[in-house]
């Protein structure tokens, strides 16, 4: 670890399963923050509940622990009331995509300031391993057994469609590339969506006879592709990462003055 | 200019839980399990100090030192 400073050591070693991705997106959350040069009173965490949630726990920043996926509802009170703060919100698949779907397709609909990061571990970890709405067809899970017949939500199609000004994707085995992308979003003024395949061994991993978290690396390692590889035409199969969609447009907290200045009479 | 050398590899073995992702994916094969589950470094001379142990360690258990990239000459 670089700064230590950053984290609650008093929590550490911290609760994930050994090999969790959980704790690698918190390792380069933190390297991008440092890199960035934040100060830990210029953050607000919020989380909702799930083994990707816990994160909030860990770091020393402002945070608020909340309820299972209402994290962008709290982030969202929290930047209207403090738009110079910085707010990142770390969420599970369930928590951002499932319970909290609503809430995930409206703060990218109002392009609000907040750095979403979804930690895709394609299961419901915490609770023991369901399905979620990014499992997709023909997994296992312990509630489906015989496989699942759902078909999954693409994070990057769903965020764009939404509205989300910032859209990216990276995976847990490309650290270097996800502190940067992290680094991107945490600057990108208005709601940046981070899509982080991240891997549970211990319930998607072993349901889905995948490996240990060594192999669910190699995995992400060979099938994915930067965006725009020509390996794709090849393989169509590959999933891509890197940055979707980077575009300015206005931003909610920004507008959100503009109607009080027109309220009070003081625009020009 | 000299490649990046590694002083010193520091692993917590008290927040090291021993899944493998920092043996496995080391491009030098600097490190090995001992036989309670904790990463250690056993070659370090092959380090070259990438720091990708470290950058994916879950459990934030790696601190990979440089050696400083001047050393001092006078005195
Ligand atoms: C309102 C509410 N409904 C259900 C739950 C039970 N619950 C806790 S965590 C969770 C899902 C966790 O999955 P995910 O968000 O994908 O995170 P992960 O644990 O996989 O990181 C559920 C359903 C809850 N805590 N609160
Ligand atoms: S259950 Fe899965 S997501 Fe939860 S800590 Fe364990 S490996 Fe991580
Ligand atoms: S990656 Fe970290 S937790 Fe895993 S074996 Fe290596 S030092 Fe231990
Ligand atoms: S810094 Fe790079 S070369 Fe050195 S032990 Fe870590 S992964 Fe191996």
């Amino acid at each position: 670890m670089e700064d230590k400073n950053y984290i609650r050591e008093r929590f550490f070693p911290h609760i994930w399963c050994p090999g969790c991705g959980h704790g690698i997106v918190l390792n380069n959350l933190l390297r991008a923050i440092e890199q960035l040069k934040l100060k830990k009173n210029e953050i607000v965490m919020t989380s909702g509940i799930g083994c990707s949630s816990r994160i909030s726990g860990y770091v020393d920043f402002h945070t608020l622990h909340t309820i299972h996926g209402r994290a962008l509802a709290f982030a969202t009170g929290v930047k209207l009331s403090r738009p110079e703060l910085k707010l990142i919100v770390p969420m599970g698949d369930g928590d951002a995509l499932a319970i909290g779907g609503n809430h995930f397709i409206h703060a990218a609909r109002r392009n609000i300031d907040i750095t979403a990061i979804i930690m895709n571990n394609r299961i419901y970890g915490m609770t023991g391993g369901q399905f979620s709405p990014l499992s997709g067809y023909g997994t296992r899970a312990t509630t489906a057994p015989y496989t699942n017949i759902d078909h999954d939500f693409d994070v990057v199609e769903l965020a764009k469609a939404a509205g989300a000004s910032f859209v990216a994707r990276t995976t847990t085995y490309h650290v270097k590339e996800m502190a940067d992308i992290l680094k991107q979003a945490i600057l990108h003024k208005g709601f940046s969506a981070v899509e982080v395949m991240s891997q549970c061994p211990t319930y998607f991993g072993r349901k889905n006879r995948l490996g240990d978290a060594v192999d669910m690396m190699e995995h992400y390692k060979n099938s994915t592709v930067r965006v725009g590889s020509k390996k794709i035409e090849k393989n169509p199969d590959l999933i891509e990462r890197g940055v979707f969609v980077e575009k300015e447009s206005p931003e909610y907290c920004s507008e959100y003055d503009k109607i009080i200045q027109k309220a009070m009479g003081t625009s020009a | 200019m000299a490649k990046p050398k590694c002083k010193e590899l520091i692993i917590n073995r008290d927040w090291c839980k021993g899944c493998g992702i920092c043996i496995h994916f080391c491009p030098t094969n600097v490190l090995e399990m001992d036989d309670e589950d904790k990463s250690v470094a056993m070659r370090i001379e092959d380090c070259i100090c990438c720091k990708l142990c470290e950058l994916r360690c879950p459990d934030l258990a790696i601190d990979v030192v440089a050696e400083p990239k001047e050393k001092e000459t006078e005195n």
